[in-house]
């Protein structure tokens, strides 16, 4: 097993070899958000900024408005969150080729508690014009994800988490395009992040149909679908708040083209501190309660 | 109040603090070791001293408000409290635990009398100029007393704070500062170099006193100064992060870390010696 953030570490470094635009920015949490390698392979490429995200992200602004390629890392719950306003005038009004990549998103991030998970990140990003939302499902989707969008030009978060979870069966990697893992009959279980792994385990007991919808802006709406066509109800599953992620926008997107029974599994409030495994369960992010969702005739 | 008078007993105290704070975090397997260590001291002269505070009515409304604005730091808080019979010593090995009081992070949510939720930097200070403005309003005499940190003192937000208490002349403000000279990635000096913090803080229109936050007689008269200030004050205590364990003194490493078994036996054998010495 190993974390979305690893992926996101040694793909920084390959990238760099070969791309001489690419930089990175850190405040102060170099060894956390992965980037210690590229730090040291790279020196003159980092930019420590302190303790000073909102800084930090005009900081990045400026560096991709004349041409490099910069890389923001921090806790999810700094950035995007405490940085909303820079990010939406500074980068995203602006167009500018800034790739944010957190960590430490979601309850999985344990026990530092509720200040330090992201919940609402997904949700923020996802409102926000010309930004695209990435959010890997494990550490090998994090290292295509990473790849993929260094050749996107515009804004991208990419959504990464803390403790090492398993790896999924291997996986191609285009943004926008969602990854069906297993087809099944009458219920289809969509989720993101490393949330999947459960997802799919749900998906074996009840043979749901699975799909791992990294990407969720812009999100893949001819897949969903097709899919939501061939299902009676769906079901979706995220570490993240109920409101405005995954499920928010399945929801829009199903309410607008093709209405069908639908149950989302997610946050509802804020997290505490605690073991990843205990957080998942105080919010039904199991394998047992996807299933028991599932199976509801409502 | 159990109010300790002699330097001796505020020592040993705070040597009691330390081991809590080293069985704490051994107990929760996660968190920070040298921040909290650092400030013993200052939380044990606050707690057992300066501060006008009621563990039995711990909302009364003419308590001195204190706010942990560097949140990372709670376990000496949390020891301290415990200590001075705000709740039973042994819910401290819940630190960080699920459904605990004592979050990760301290969490007005979940125990009020933390008068406000931080973790996130820069914003505990914020709010400790909002109660002041708040004990003005209501022509209120008690203090607010808020705690930051250097690496705190990176945000831009922190600074919008200090401005804002020069602005309304909040003399009923007193920020002290865990001043340990770390932070995650290093020395302050070589991560986001602060200095010269005390012009900084003077040309914001506050007074300044600095400290070594080691010596109880220091930190007892810088208080009760403040107490006097005509303009918001910050007491600079200089402080060595992971004081009384000779391997996490001074070490950043040892700033978001926590002791395995063996190292806190190492630790409270240290504390424990030390203990012997005071007088
Ligand atoms: C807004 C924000 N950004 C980043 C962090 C992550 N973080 C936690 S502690 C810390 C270092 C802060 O320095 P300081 O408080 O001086 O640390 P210490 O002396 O306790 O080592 C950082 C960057 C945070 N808690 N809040
Ligand atoms: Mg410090």
């Amino acid at each position: 097993m190993k974390s979305t953030r690893d992926g996101y570490g040694e793909m920084i470094v390959e990238l760099a070899k070969k791309n001489k635009s690419i930089v990175a920015l850190s405040a102060d949490l170099t060894p956390s958000v992965r980037l210690e390698n590229f730090k040291k392979k790279f020196p003159e490429r980092f930019f420590q900024c302190g303790v000073a995200e909102a800084n930090m992200i005009g900081m990045a602004a400026g560096l991709a408005l004349d041409g490099k390629i910069p890389f923001v890392s921090s806790f999810a719950v700094f950035v995007p969150n405490r940085c909303l306003d820079h990010i939406r005038q500074s980068v995203c009004y602006t167009d500018a080729n800034v790739k944010i990549v957190s960590t430490h998103a979601g309850v999985i991030t344990g026990p530092d508690g509720a200040t330090h998970q992201a919940l609402e990140d997904i949700a923020v990003m996802r409102a926000l014009p010309n930004m695209k939302v990435v959010v890997p499902c494990d550490f090998d989707q994090a290292k295509k994800a990473v790849k993929a969008i260094t050749k996107t030009k515009g804004p991208v978060y990419v959504r990464l988490t803390r403790p090492k979870t398993p790896g999924l069966p291997k996986q191609s990697f285009k943004i926008g395009k969602a990854n069906v893992l297993r087809k099944g009959k009458d219920v289809t279980i969509i989720a993101c992040g490393p949330i999947v792994y459960e997802a799919l385990e749900a998906g074996k007991k009840v043979n749901a149909t699975v799909i791992n919808c990294h990407t969720l802006d812009p999100i893949d709406k001819a897949t969903i679908v097709k899919y939501a066509k061939k299902s009676k109800k769906i079901v979706t599953i995220e570490d993240h708040q109920i409101r405005g992620g995954l499920g928010g926008a399945i929801a829009e997107l199903l309410g607008e083209n093709h209405p069908v029974k639908l149950k989302r599994i997610g946050a509802d409030g804020f997290g505490e501190s605690g073991s990843p495994e205990e957080l998942k369960k105080k919010f039904g992010l199991t394998v047992s309660n996807i299933t028991r969702t599932c199976r509801l005739k409502k | 109040m159990k109010k300790l008078d002699s330097i001796k007993d505020l020592k040993l105290m705070a040597n009691t603090i330390r081991q809590d704070i080293i069985r704490m975090l051994a107990r929760a397997g996660s968190g920070h070791s040298a921040g909290p260590l650092g400030m013993a001291d200052v939380f044990t002269a606050l707690y057992f001293n300066v501060l006008k505070h009621d563990p039995k009515k711990p909302l009364a409304s003419n308590r001195d408000r204190l706010i942990l604005s560097n949140g990372h730091i709670c376990p000496v808080r949390y020891a301290a409290m415990a200590r001075a019979g705000y709740f039973p010593v042994k819910e401290l090995s819940t630190l960080r635990k699920y459904r605990s009081r004592l979050q990760g992070h301290p969490s007005r949510r979940n125990f009020p009398p933390l008068e406000a939720a931080t973790g996130s930097l820069g914003q505990g200070v914020c709010i400790a100029v909002g109660m002041a403005l708040a004990a003005k309003l209501d022509k209120k005499k008690h203090f607010i007393c808020c705690i930051t940190s250097d690496g705190e003192h990176d945000e831009g937000s922190t600074w919008e704070a200090v401005n804002a208490a020069g602005k309304y002349k909040l003399d009923n403000l007193i920020f002290i500062l865990d001043r340990n000279h770390i932070q995650i990635c290093g020395f302050t000096k070589n991560v986001w170099p602060l200095e010269p913090l005390k012009a900084k803080y003077k040309a914001f229109n506050w007074n300044v006193i600095v400290i070594n936050g080691h010596d109880f007689r220091q930190i007892l008269d810088a208080v009760k100064k403040a107490k006097k200030s005509k303009k918001p004050i910050i007491i600079i205590a200089n402080v060595i992060p992971g004081k009384g364990v000779s391997f996490m003194e001074n070490k950043y490493e040892w700033h978001g870390k926590a002791p395995d078994e063996k190292q806190a036996e190492q630790a409270l054998s240290e504390l424990i010696q030390e203990r012997a010495k005071i007088r």
